[in-house]
């Protein structure tokens, strides 16, 4: 249950702002891929609408293609909440539920869509998720818990798991460990490589390193001034892009020249 | 920089015909989704429509009175034969004098309080000092009136017989007659009951007073009272004027006091300490209405509807000004 | 190069007033009080701390101007005046307190709140006021029937669908001036509805109810609109990527994230609304018995019938009194399971 995304062609505008111009791009199943970039480059921008979720913002519309295996995602009759459910996203601050305990948080995706499960499944379910979010070992005994008594990378992975267990084609995340401690993201990295043979994983990060230890592909998104739209510069292998980048301006932000 | 695609390895399939959708039908939760904006966006404008309807259904029964004839009017006893206009004015007049006379006692205590909450209780305290203020808010008008009767008047009393011997030179202080009954009893009734709402504005926005605003001036050696002159009351201005018409709002609207502690007349004139000079709008259509029908009915609602329009300006400038403060501070 | 010593640059002291001085200069003021008050006629409590206080102001002014200097003396003698505004502020919370519980108490009884009006006249001292607060629950019951819902739609519709522009600048505004109707003016309004929709004979409690209604809906709006607003965006956010429809997002994880907040907000509008004297004083007037039926005939509520009570005078006042406890005791319960419910069940854990 893994997809690929191909982008043709895609503009991002808030209101009559362009804020992310052209991007081709071809994300592969079963791999990460990581954006890499300045801040305000547009790359978290270009992350949401690959589930739609840029539509949340009042104004914010998409001109172009992203086609999932053949589905297109911004296709004539296609309902954001329908994309949601295929492509799962995990964001920069975790944010599990606070009303809710460790296993409903995971149960999420299933209890707020109001749909029945059966008591055993739904065990299973909160099981299958935790262990595939390596969480399932340290909250298995307090699972009525609320979700936000774990730490901060605990919280982090609990959001994955809830991810995950609604078996999502592609999971998106947003610079997931910018507010995690060097232990935590160590965790969460871990964890992407066990992930990325089952999802296709979309990384946005800050952290040249992180890219570089965890992805398979990198792009490299950048402006060229505040007020102007961000661009895919470059996208090729993790280890040629971290080698011998064919862009002078890849090259100087990771060998941090500026950025 | 130049846009330029270096995916080799792949070229872009943009020339997929993506006509494949994830699955036609309803999408899930359009239905709710519509009966419950509908639901909401509706309860907002009925909101809207709630404020219309008040205005219009107040006019609607005002205009009789509004366009009744002198004659008409004489059959409506308790105007005692005076013209709509020359019966409103002095109820106007004791709204009016009665809300400022609580407004002057009113906002100088509530700065006091509203400092002394944000910059002088200890920190710890300052919660609770603040809901004790509130409570104040909570206590139901006819009670403030039973207070103002029993606890007030008494103690109030001596204190005004001693202003109009001492300075009965001074015309509003001359010619007190116990018990007080009059509109400065009434006044200071009124005082306490928009001390809350006046205090709890202030203290909001004495509290957004920026923090290097204040450490920058007590660095250079300001005591605390020269810190809040410079930093906290300048930033506080506009909150304090705006608190102080909300106030001036909720003490022309103000019935229970006036009706229960002041002893009504008919009269313009700056008497204070006499009774039987003032009425307020408010009081009189409590006073009247149970018992008036007809045209009656009708003056005294057109007495109302002017009563909504003061309020109504006097709220409006209140918030127009927060508004524009917020605008400019940024504090949001 | 040698060392060139400096002289240190003599630090300018301030002299202050030692830490005692200040009580001390109160406890003089309220004693020289106590004795003004002995020598010009009767000692009353007013009247020894009315004169304490405006000696204490003066003297530590004086004083601290002579010993610290005039900017010292000018800041005690702000801190003076702020702490007196704020004690001052006490003094009619907590007489009104000792008032009422002083004056109710004696009066207020099992039977006082079980027996109605009927039968009682003249100087007899039974009679209670279960009428009163039978009339109040439903009246206001009714009220809320209509206020929260109403109020509390309205501000998800500002909070989650309002995209910026006129109508949402509309309602905004009218919601606060609404806060500001006077509450007479809402009993206008509510009778002058029922006069022309129902004839001007037409008495019920459901007039007062749409009065509390009309007072009731802009205070809900604006506490539950607050409280959603402090729901951070993230979770929103969280629940849409899980692929959540809008409604169910709104519904069960922004409103029961709120919950504890808005239950709060909307119990502290009912006890604002459960003490209006005067719009129920203009619609639904005063029976001696029980009415049962909202919708028929006039009811008495508990403010009025305070009101009414008082002003008749002679044993009623007495009743008056307990009425108004009953009416304290309701409106600080409400105030006090309100904030029990914001502290206990508000979401644990970090925002």
């Amino acid at each position: 249950m893994s997809k690929r995304i191909d982008v043709s062609d895609l503009n991002v505008y808030y209101g009559d702002f362009l804020a992310v111009e052209g991007v081709d791009m071809v994300i592969e199943a079963r791999s990460i891929t990581a954006l890499i970039g300045p801040s305000g480059c547009g790359k978290s921008t270009f992350l949401r609408t690959l589930n739609r979720m840029h539509e949340v913002i009042p104004g914010a519309r998409v001109e172009g293609k992203a086609v999932m295996d053949g589905m297109d995602l911004y296709g004539k009759g296609v309902d954001p909440v329908e994309v949601r459910r295929q492509v799962g996203m995990v964001f920069q601050r975790p944010n599990p539920f606070p009303t809710m305990s460790i296993a409903d948080n995971v149960l999420a995706g299933v209890k707020l869509n109001n749909r029945r499960m059966p008591r055993a499944l739904q065990a299973e379910t909160v099981e299958r998720a935790l262990s595939g979010a390596n969480l399932w070992n340290e909250v298995k005994d307090r699972l009525d818990r609320p979700g936000s008594s774990l730490s901060g990378g605990q919280q982090q992975r609990l959001c994955i798991a809830r991810a995950i267990a609604v078996e999502p084609q592609v999971l998106l995340m947003d610079e997931p460990c910018s507010a995690l401690d060097p232990i935590s993201t160590l965790a969460i990295e871990d964890l992407m490589n066990d992930l990325k043979d089952e999802y296709t994983i979309v990384i946005v990060t800050h952290n040249m390193q992180q890219a570089a230890r965890v992805s398979d592909r990198t792009g490299f998104f950048n402006i060229a001034g505040t007020g102007k739209p961000g661009h895919l510069i470059e996208m090729d292998d993790t280890s040629v892009m971290f080698s011998s980048p064919s862009e002078k301006a890849t090259e100087d932000y990771i060998s941090g020249r500026f950025g | 920089m130049a846009r330029e695609l270096t995916d080799t390895k792949e070229k872009p399939v943009s020339a997929v015909t993506g006509t494949e959708t994830i699955r036609r039908g309803p999408a899930p939760g359009r239905v709710g989704n519509f009966v419950f904006k509908g639901l909401s966006s509706g309860a907002g404008i009925l909101i809207v429509v709630l404020l219309g309807l008040v205005a219009g259904f107040l006019l609607y029964r005002a205009i009789p009175a509004i366009t009744a004839t002198r004659d008409q009017l004489e059959a409506v006893g308790f105007m005692r034969g005076e013209s709509l206009l020359s019966y409103v004015l002095p109820l106007a007049f004791g709204t009016v004098l009665s809300s400022v006379i609580a407004l002057v006692v009113a906002v100088p205590l509530s700065i006091g309080i509203a400092l002394f909450i944000s910059h002088y209780a200890p920190r710890r305290l300052a919660q609770g000092l603040g809901y004790l203020i509130d409570l104040l808010a909570a206590i139901p008008s006819v009670v403030f009136g039973l207070w103002g009767l029993s606890f007030l008047q008494p103690r109030v009393g001596p204190l005004f017989e001693w202003l109009s011997t001492n300075m009965g030179w001074f015309p509003p202080f001359s010619g007190y007659l116990g018990p007080a009954k009059n509109i400065a009893i009434a006044s200071l009734v009124l005082a306490v009951m928009i001390l809350p709402i006046i205090t709890a504005t202030i203290r909001e926005v004495f509290l957004q007073t920026p923090r290097l605003h204040e450490e920058a001036s007590l660095a250079l050696g300001a005591t605390r009272w020269e810190m809040i002159r410079q930093a906290v009351l300048p930033f506080g201005r506009s909150g304090i004027i705006s608190a102080a018409m909300l106030g001036l709002g909720r003490a022309l609207g103000e019935t229970m006091a006036v009706l229960m502690v002041l002893a009504p007349g008919f009269l313009v004139n700056f008497y204070i300490l006499r009774p039987g000079q003032h009425q307020s709008v408010a009081a009189n259509i409590a006073n009247q209405f149970p018992e008036a029908s007809g045209l009656g009915a009708d003056v005294l609602i057109a007495t109302g509807l002017f009563l909504f329009v003061l309020t109504f300006v006097v709220n409006l400038a209140a918030r127009w000004i927060i508004n524009r403060r917020a605008e400019f501070s940024g504090a949001n | 190069m040698s060392a060139v010593t400096v002289p240190p640059k003599p630090v300018r002291r301030t002299r202050r007033l030692p830490r005692y001085v200040p009580w001390a200069v109160l406890a003089g003021s309220l004693a020289l009080g106590a004795l003004v008050s002995l020598l010009t006629g009767e000692v009353t409590v007013t009247g020894v701390v009315g004169f304490g206080a405006i000696v204490y102001v003066v003297a530590i002014t004086v004083t601290s101007h002579v010993v610290e200097g005039a900017r010292w003396a000018k800041d005690r003698l702000a801190t003076t005046l702020v702490t007196a505004a704020f004690a001052l502020a006490t003094i009619p919370l907590i007489s009104l307190v000792v008032l009422v519980v002083g004056n109710g108490v004696e009066r207020l009884s099992w039977a006082f709140l079980n027996d109605d009006m009927v039968g009682i006249y003249g100087s007899m001292v039974e009679g209670g006021a279960f009428h009163a607060i039978i009339g109040t629950l439903l009246i206001t019951g009714l009220a809320s029937a209509v206020a929260i819902p109403l109020g509390l739609l309205t501000a998800i519709y500002l909070t989650e669908y309002a995209t910026p522009g006129p109508l949402k600048r509309a309602i905004t505004v009218l919601v606060d001036v609404m806060t500001g109707i006077p509450s007479i003016v809402a009993g206008l309004f509510a009778a002058t509805l029922f006069m022309i929709v129902a004839g001007p004979q037409y008495k019920a409690g459901v007039i007062g109810a749409v009065a509390l209604a009309l007072l009731m809906t802009p205070v809900v709006v604006r506490s539950c609109e607050e409280m959603l607003r402090l729901v951070p965006n993230e979770l929103r956010e969280a629940a849409y990527a899980l692929g959540v429809p809008k409604w169910l997002t709104v519904l069960k994880v922004v409103l029961r994230t709120a919950i504890a907040g808005i239950t709060t907000g909307v119990m502290i509008a009912i006890a604002r609304v459960i003490g209006e004297t005067a719009p129920l004083l203009i619609t639904v007037g005063i029976v001696a018995n029980v009415n049962l039926n909202v919708w028929d005939g006039r009811m008495t509520t508990l403010p009025v019938y305070v009101y009414r009570q008082y002003a008749q005078g002679g044993a009623s006042v007495d009743r008056a009194w307990a009425g108004a406890l009953t009416l304290i005791l309701i409106v600080m319960l409400l105030n006090l399971v309100a904030r029990l419910v914001s502290k206990v069940f508000s979401p644990k854990g970090a925002r």
